[in-house]
């Protein structure tokens, strides 16, 4: 330590059995800068809150895609306002996003060709959404679709589930 | 005449006002000079002697030069555009519109920011190429090219935040590209993504945010980097103009 002369020598063995010596000096200068760097962590994390908004004016995530009965058998329709293809198959019901998983374009259902086609880039899926051909890196994903109490298909945007799940009505 | 106008000059700088605020004699010796340079808080961080062989065009195009005259374009102009144009979903179209084919003039100065911001993008880039080229990288100026690298990263902010400004179709899928990009990145993405956009689609938060730092917080780091980086120039031994001297130096 640098100002041990301030230390008198009578006291100097009783210090020296103390494990460490602190100047206040160093001790406030750490206390110091211990409670910026929580109130700087504390801001930061109040910024981070502040920026993250806790109401949305946005679209519902979940919206009634009307009666199964809409639905033909092995039909793929799309949803122009929701953004969603809902496939009928002989197992039931699923939704497919129609954002590509490349750069968020529209994509298009060829019932043509039987494939979904990316009008930007040129991906390919299948009708379920898997992925024929790039530059997409991932499978169109699959929402949630549930029934109403009146009997309608609920679809959940937000809730992604895994692309063997299907409702059967 | 021009004894009767020097005769005027030495008048006026004898008076009181005068005085008040140019406190050194006349610059008309070097000493002088010098000191009016240092004394003075809008040039004392150029160099108070230039070499004449770095004001030559060769010396670096004024490509730097050039960068600086049009952010103070796009500046003045910005400011301009910012009396007319609200930072709201159901304005920003109509007022962009506005600018275009009501307001007097204001066609001028709206195509002056655009292309001023395209240019200014572009001569960002030549300036960097030409430093990188003649090597200005080298020390003593590496921290003033990681400087010239933040700027170059401001302008490119800043000309993205401003392409949302319109609010047209071009605008939105742009800055949607741009934000799913963002989302890309491992773990955090999506929550950047939803702090960048205020939500989670591009809509009223997304624009608002963008305005704020397009027209606040972007500018006034420009101005603060470019500041420093003018400094360093000067700091760093002046432009980096590499003749055979330097190489038989080095």
């Amino acid at each position: 330590m640098s100002d041990t002369k301030s230390t008198p020598a009578p006291d100097s063995a009783h210090i020296a059995s103390r494990p460490a010596e602190v100047s206040r000096r160093d001790f406030l200068g750490e206390i110091t800068l211990g409670a910026l760097g929580v109130a700087g962590l504390g801001g930061a994390g109040l910024t981070y809150q502040y920026f993250s908004p806790n109401v949305l004016f946005e679209p519902s995530t979940t919206f009634r895609a009307g009666n199964p009965d809409l639905y033909p058998l092995n039909s793929v329709t799309f949803l122009q306002d929701q953004q969603v293809y809902i496939v009928r198959t002989p197992g039931g019901f699923f939704a497919v996003s129609a954002v590509c998983t490349h750069l968020g374009c529209v994509t298009q259902w060829k019932p043509e060709a039987n494939m979904i086609a990316c009008p930007c880039h040129g991906s390919k899926f299948e009708p379920n959404g898997k992925k024929i051909e790039g530059p997409a890196p991932r499978p169109l994903p699959h929402f949630s679709v549930t029934l109403t109490a009146d009997g309608e298909l609920l679809v959940d945007k937000l809730q992604v589930i895994k692309p063997d799940q299907v409702l059967s009505v | 005449m021009a004894t009767s106008f020097q005769t005027a000059l030495e008048n006026l700088r004898a008076t009181r006002v005068w005085k008040s605020i140019f406190r050194r004699g006349p610059a008309i010796t070097n000493r002088t000079r010098s000191v009016a340079v240092f004394g003075n808080l809008f040039l004392h961080w150029l160099p108070v002697k230039v070499r004449e062989k770095s004001l030559r065009v060769r010396a670096a195009y004024y490509l730097g030069s050039l960068s600086f005259l049009l952010f103070l374009i796009l500046v003045i102009t910005g400011v301009l555009l910012m009396f007319y144009y609200h930072p709201a979903a159901p304005n920003a179209y109509r007022d962009m519109k506005d600018l275009r084919f009501v307001v007097s003039n204001g066609v001028f100065l709206r195509n002056m920011h655009r292309i001023a911001a395209h240019l200014m993008v572009l001569l960002v880039f030549c300036h960097m190429f030409h430093v990188f080229y003649r090597g200005g990288y080298k020390p003593p100026h590496e921290f003033n090219w990681v400087i010239g690298v933040v700027l170059l990263l401001i302008t490119l902010f800043l000309s993205y935040t401003g392409y949302l400004l319109p609010w047209d179709q071009l605008a939105f899928w742009a800055v949607t590209v741009g934000t799913n990009i963002v989302s890309a990145m491992p773990i955090i993405g999506s929550k950047v993504r939803f702090v960048a956009l205020g939500g989670n689609i591009v809509g009223e938060n997304a624009l608002l945010r963008f305005y704020v730092l397009h027209v606040v917080i972007l500018p006034l780091l420009a101005f603060l980097f470019i500041g420093v980086h003018f400094w360093r120039v000067q700091k760093d031994g002046g432009l980096t103009v590499r003749s055979k001297d330097d190489d038989r130096k080095n």
